[in-house]
């Protein structure tokens, strides 16, 4: 099962460190990373692995949350199938 | 990798324009409790309801975290309550709306629809009882939905059930007149009622439906019109409407995604999913904007009707592609107070009931949440179930009455319901007196389908 983090947020040093390191912790690999700047803020786009996943999903998206809101930025994770069912027939 | 701008375009629709699943609607039928003992009844209802959406709620909790998308009520529908009552020797039906009650209390739900009666052609049994019940059952329970069918095409008009309706909109208003009239916020007249509608207040489990069944009303006004303002002022109404199936077919895909999903892990099987565009008083979810994005001043201009024939059109043919089944009552919901762009329009009196009248002839429901004058007669209320309920029979389309009379308030006058119901202004009406046309009952035969002028 794949999920996609989004972080959206002013750009500051560690980002990822922060993130990555969190999805390590609970033994999420990330597959893919694509970081842009977009109308002067920072996106990232995370996709990642949790059939490995130690925590139940909901739990680890709300770490990823207070995680992104500890740093001032906005977070979500979501299941894959929402993005692949909306924008592909 | 999924693209970068469909991941962003997603959350945008979540985050800011109030994209989300209106409601998971779980349909129960409730024809195996029927008991000659009304006591024996109620236990045997509340116990099939209790066990068939005892996850309901948690399900829909989890599927909303794990995919990121909000679903704002989770909801059930029985049988109409009339044919359950139908067996019972005491007909005695607001103890069923008390079970109702307590059964949704049990399950944690948001509403319970179903407490209604199929009486397009006649009243059997239970039925008549039912229908006199509803302005009590309404005062004494908070999430309990009625809604009475009196008219098809099939079958025509039964005018002795609208002059009855007249009278029970009437009484439910004053019986919850020290709640800002809330009864009749929670009851619905219509003509051609669908079987499987998971939106309030006029669901219910129909007779053809399965034992048990999930059904998913979509919304996402704001992303339409979003999606509107984007484009410009400069594209044609052809690119209008392409840009709405456009964006109708996303916001189904998510509604079919999250039905599939909460029948899946229910063991229920999925029913249907109600194309619909479903406003909520919030600033930036409503219907009337979408309009006024297509280039009205105000919502209820001429125009209208147009505007909101292509919309409503434009979301069926987005939608239909999206999912595997459609049904419910699919199409634009125009209900006044439930909709911030539409109380504007009303307040400044730009919007009339004559126009929401013909607005309802090219939506997909009819004069839904309007507050009306407190002073307003049983017959002329009856009067205007009648005429939208001609333009449902002889259209071949869902039409409904959900309108409040203010009891002790006169025009301009508001009424405040909160949560998804809102509140708005009390809106004239024409008071010249139908009711000898009312008073003399009887049947409005069926139409004809051929000869179509």
């Amino acid at each position: 099962m794949r999920a996609v983090i989004t972080v959206i947020g002013k750009d500051t040093v560690g980002i990822l460190a922060k993130i990555s390191t969190a999805c390590a912790q609970h033994n999420i690999n990330v597959s893919e990373v694509t970081q842009s700047i977009l109308q002067d803020l920072f996106v990232m786009i995370m996709m990642v692995d949790i059939s490995k996943s130690d925590i139940p999903f909901t739990r680890f998206s709300d770490e990823m949350a207070a995680l992104g809101k500890e740093m001032g930025l906005s977070v979500h994770t979501m299941h894959e199938d929402i993005f692949n069912s909306m924008h592909r027939i | 990798m999924i693209n970068t701008k469909d991941i962003l375009e997603t959350i945008t629709m979540i985050q800011d324009e109030n994209l989300d699943v209106r409601t998971i609607t779980m349909g129960i039928s409730l024809l195996d409790c029927c008991d000659s003992d009304i006591e024996k009844t109620c236990r045997r209802v509340y116990d099939k309801i209790t066990r068939c959406a005892k996850d309901l709620v948690r399900t829909g909790e989890e599927i909303e975290k794990e995919y990121g998308i909000p679903i704002i009520n989770k909801r059930i529908a029985v049988t109409p309550i009339a044919m359950v009552l139908a067996a019972c020797e005491h007909k005695d039906p607001v103890r069923l709306a008390v079970t109702l009650e307590k059964a949704a209390q049990t399950c944690g739900v948001n509403f319970i629809g179903g407490y209604s009666a199929l009486v397009q052609k006649g009243f059997s049994p239970g039925d008549r009882e039912l229908i006199e019940s509803i302005p009590e059952a309404l005062a004494v329970t908070d999430h309990v939905c009625s809604s009475v069918n009196i008219g098809s095409t099939k079958a025509g008009i039964n005018m002795d059930a609208v002059g009855l309706m007249g009278r029970i909109v009437r009484q439910t208003a004053e019986r919850t007149a020290d709640r800002d009239c809330i009864g009749c916020a929670k009851l619905v007249v219509f003509c051609n009622a669908p079987e499987d509608n998971p939106f309030m207040a006029g669901a219910f489990h129909g007779p053809g439906e399965p034992d048990c069944v999930i059904n998913v009303g979509v919304s996402g006004p704001g992303v339409v019109r979003a999606a509107l303002a984007k484009a410009g002022p400069d594209c044609d109404l052809t690119a209008v409407a392409d840009i709405i199936k456009r964006t109708a077919f996303k916001i189904t895909r998510m509604g079919q995604l999250v039905a599939r999903e909460a029948s899946r892990r229910l063991g229920v099987p999925f029913g249907i999913v109600d194309l619909s565009l479903a406003p909520t008083p919030a600033v930036g979810d409503s219907v009337a904007h979408i309009l006024e994005e297509m280039g009205l001043e105000c919502c209820g201009a001429y125009g209208t009707t147009a505007a909101l024939a292509l919309l409503n059109d434009a979301v069926k043919k987005g939608g239909v592609m999206a999912s595997s089944h459609v049904g419910g009552l699919s199409g634009a919901f125009i209900p006044v107070t439930e909709d911030a762009g539409m109380i504007d329009a009303a307040r400044c009196g730009c919007l009339r009931l004559e126009k929401l009248e013909a607005m309802t002839a090219v939506c997909s429901v009819g004069l839904d949440m309007i507050n009306i004058p407190g002073d307003t007669p049983a017959e002329v209320i009856a009067a205007i179930i009648a005429d939208e309920a001609a333009i449902g029979m002889v259209n071949s389309k869902t039409t409904a009455v959900r309108v409040i009379p203010a009891i002790g308030k006169g025009v301009g006058e508001e009424l405040s319901f909160g949560g998804l119901l809102g509140g708005g202004p009390v809106m004239p009406l024409n008071t010249w007196s139908p009711a000898l046309f009312i008073r003399r009952g009887g049947r409005i035969p069926a139409p004809m389908q051929s000869l179509k002028n």
